[in-house]
């Protein structure tokens, strides 16, 4: 393997590259978690976002339109969650699951005529200055503009959470909806509104891959990411920071194990292949062992359905 | 009574077993490990069914279908609803498709790739890949600047190890400088994952990439990067116009209209093909005109050669990696060697995957 710096700055950024959608539906989920719902159908809302993206990119040739458009998606599949559980009063556990399923199927059939359709280029901001500052540039430069506000979103949501009044309602909602409730907040219309956010979010995740990471359809394509984003947020015990550190562990030795190969190390394929999962699952369990921070942060209700009574 | 009952049951079973006689029209079913969207390896099987089905000859097919235990609900499904052939066409069919063979004996099965003909209903038929890796092989030890091959590997089969081989042998006969670094992924389609393999294997100094995975994902990031690419299976060009100096393409309609006419028409037999440039069954993409017309007039060549004989893709002496002697000076290998070939060649870096 060679060492020089410039050749780790640009590891590093490939690293970064890999681990954004992880980042961005992690840290919806994670919002979507924290006002007490728990929903498992990220990876149907990302692959949801994924083919909507690309499909707006091929008819209306406008990225813009396909971001949004995808947030849109996603946030519309979410929505179908939220009236089965908020208003409907459905299992968390069973819909979340549907939600998937039918994010999977619904997504092929809408991508059967957009499969073999080449991407368009999606812009990378300061090019020049990745390629004219060695080591730092390639960290820091030469992404797309979804990949900072990815890397800004866990401090932004981690600032939301834990100084706004309305990161305080959310986090109030999640432990105890009844006591919420009897203050005077509308449990129902927040927890609408956490479910939502998440959706638009994974939305997003799977617009970054087909249009950016892998600018293409093809079915399946986010691959069990969403459900990597579901474990990272529980593994993470909630906190939005240590999120984006499993994120970026776990793209980072996804990268380097196939990095370790390319140079001929001798170590069992299987073994690397496997080292992402269980590297992320010890280092978020080493970080993460305050129990007194692991009780503060865990939302108290997750996953149990709420009912105003009348 | 009792009597009368009995003779009217038997005679309606007598016109349904008629009717379902006559309803029984010659049905082709196809197995697909991908979908047929994947512009690989699927996508040229499903241009063969396509072929078929312009033949006259109704099919269907099930894409998308994870070698393992669902491989062989799919293909008992497809014997059950009166399907009287049926294509299995991944390496991992290959324990299944016998399974369900042997339970239905009026069906004949045909595997891809694989080597297990253990019912008398079970033929095996696979194209020479390797022939057109040599082709690579040569382009790549011409085009290389860095000499370093990047090559993204699925699993580790005889079938990609071969083609490992051909692709480094022709490479070091033009270039003995050259290294192969191999990715191995685990997969046949995972364009993520293709992806990164690909972006690993450019960090690491490779300026060409190939692979032995179905999705297009490792030629664009190969335009992308500015490097050398080949595309697998089908002509991938349009996805990386500036990248690929060709693509191996897997042209399977010949063969699959010719099996289902013989079976349709009594004269299917068990048999073994393997198929390569000769047949037609391997073809090669048009080469890109930026490697120079004198490269392309020497591939040009050896693609002639190969399909004619007068040159073979294992040529000795070839030695493996501690530099034992494989196949002698002057001697070909054969094909029971190459259909079992299980260790790298002098000049791969790294272990197989045991």
């Amino acid at each position: 393997m060679s060492f020089d710096l410039n050749f780790i700055g640009i590891l590093i950024g490939a690293i970064m590259a890999s681990s954004v959608p992880l980042i961005l539906a992690a840290s919806g989920e994670l919002i979507t978690e924290r006002s007490g719902v728990l929903n498992l159908g990220v990876e149907g809302m990302m692959i949801i976002g994924a083919i909507s993206g690309f499909a707006l990119m091929v008819v209306t040739d406008n990225l813009f339109f396909a971001v949004i458009g995808s947030m849109v998606s996603g946030l519309i599949l979410s929505l179908i969650f939220g009236l089965l559980t908020q208003s409907l009063l459905t299992n968390h556990v069973a819909t979340g699951l549907a939600l998937t399923i039918f994010g999977i199927g619904m997504s092929a059939m809408i991508g059967k005529n957009f499969v073999g359709i080449p991407g368009k280029e999606f812009p990378l901001l300061f090019l020049n200055l990745k390629e004219s500052i060695p080591f730092l540039g390639p960290i820091f430069f030469g992404h797309s503009i979804i990949l900072y506000f990815a890397f800004g979103l866990p401090f932004l949501t981690n600032y939301f959470l834990k100084k706004t009044k309305t990161g305080l309602i959310i986090r109030a909602v999640g432990d105890s909806p009844t006591s919420a409730s009897n203050q005077g907040i509308n449990v129902t219309l927040v927890r609408y509104s956490c479910i939502l956010y998440g959706g638009a979010m994974c939305g997003l995740a799977g617009a970054y891959l087909s249009l950016i990471y892998t600018p293409q359809w093809i079915e399946n394509m986010t691959g069990g990411r969403g459900w990597i984003a579901l474990a990272l947020v529980v593994f993470a015990t909630w906190s939005p920071i240590k999120v984006l550190i499993g994120a970026l562990i776990f793209g980072g030795i996804t990268i380097l194990q196939l990095h370790m190969q390319a140079v001929g190390l001798r170590i069992p394929v299987q073994l690397l292949s496997a080292l992402p999962y269980i590297m992320t699952i010890i280092v978020l369990v080493v970080i993460s062992r305050d129990s007194r921070k692991i009780k503060l942060n865990t939302p108290t209700s997750l996953g149990q359905i709420f009912y105003k009574e009348k | 009574m009792y009597k009368l009952f009995l003779r009217s049951l038997i005679s309606v079973l007598f016109l349904l077993g008629l009717s379902l006689n006559a309803n029984a029209e010659f049905k082709v079913g196809f197995v697909y490990v991908g979908p047929t969207g994947d512009h690989g390896w699927t996508y040229q099987h499903d241009e063969g069914r396509k072929a078929v089905e312009a033949a006259g000859i109704k099919t269907t097919y099930v894409e998308s279908v994870p070698e393992g235990a669902d491989a062989e609900r799919v293909i008992r499904q497809l014997a059950q609803s009166g399907h009287d052939l049926i294509f299995t066409t991944s390496f991992g069919y290959m324990d299944p498709t016998n399974k369900v063979a042997k339970d239905f004996p009026n069906v004949k099965f045909e595997h891809a790739t694989g080597y297990k003909r253990e019912h008398s209903n079970v033929a095996t038929y696979s194209a020479r890949f390797y022939e057109g890796r040599t082709l690579l092989g040569h382009m790549a030890g011409k085009m290389t600047k860095t000499n370093t091959i990047g090559y993204i590997a699925s699993f580790p089969i005889p079938e990609v190890i071969r083609g490992i081989n051909a692709m480094t042998l022709a490479a070091q006969k033009v270039n003995p400088d050259i290294k192969t670094k191999i990715v191995w992924v685990f997969t046949w389609y995972d364009p993520g994952k293709e992806s990164e393999a690909a972006q690993a294997l450019i960090d690491q100094g490779a300026d060409i990439i190939m692979q032995h995975t179905d999705s297009t994902a490792p030629v664009q990031v190969a335009e992308k990067a500015g490097v050398w690419s080949f595309g697998q299976a089908s002509d991938m060009q349009r996805f990386a116009p500036k990248s690929i100096l060709t693509s191996i393409i897997d042209d399977w309609a010949p063969y699959y209209v010719e099996r289902s006419i013989a079976a349709r028409d009594g004269t299917w037999k068990q048999q073994d093909t393997w198929h390569g440039l000769k047949e037609g069954m391997v073809a090669m993409a048009p080469y890109n005109s930026a490697m120079g017309s004198d490269l392309v007039k020497e591939v040009e060549q050896l693609q002639k050669d190969l399909a004619s004989g007068k040159a073979h893709s294992f040529t000795g002496p070839i030695y493996d990696q501690k530099g034992n002697i494989l196949v002698a000076e002057g001697a070909v290998a054969d094909d029971g060697m190459l259909a079992g070939m299980n260790v790298y060649v002098k000049g791969v870096e790294g272990d197989i995957p045991q």
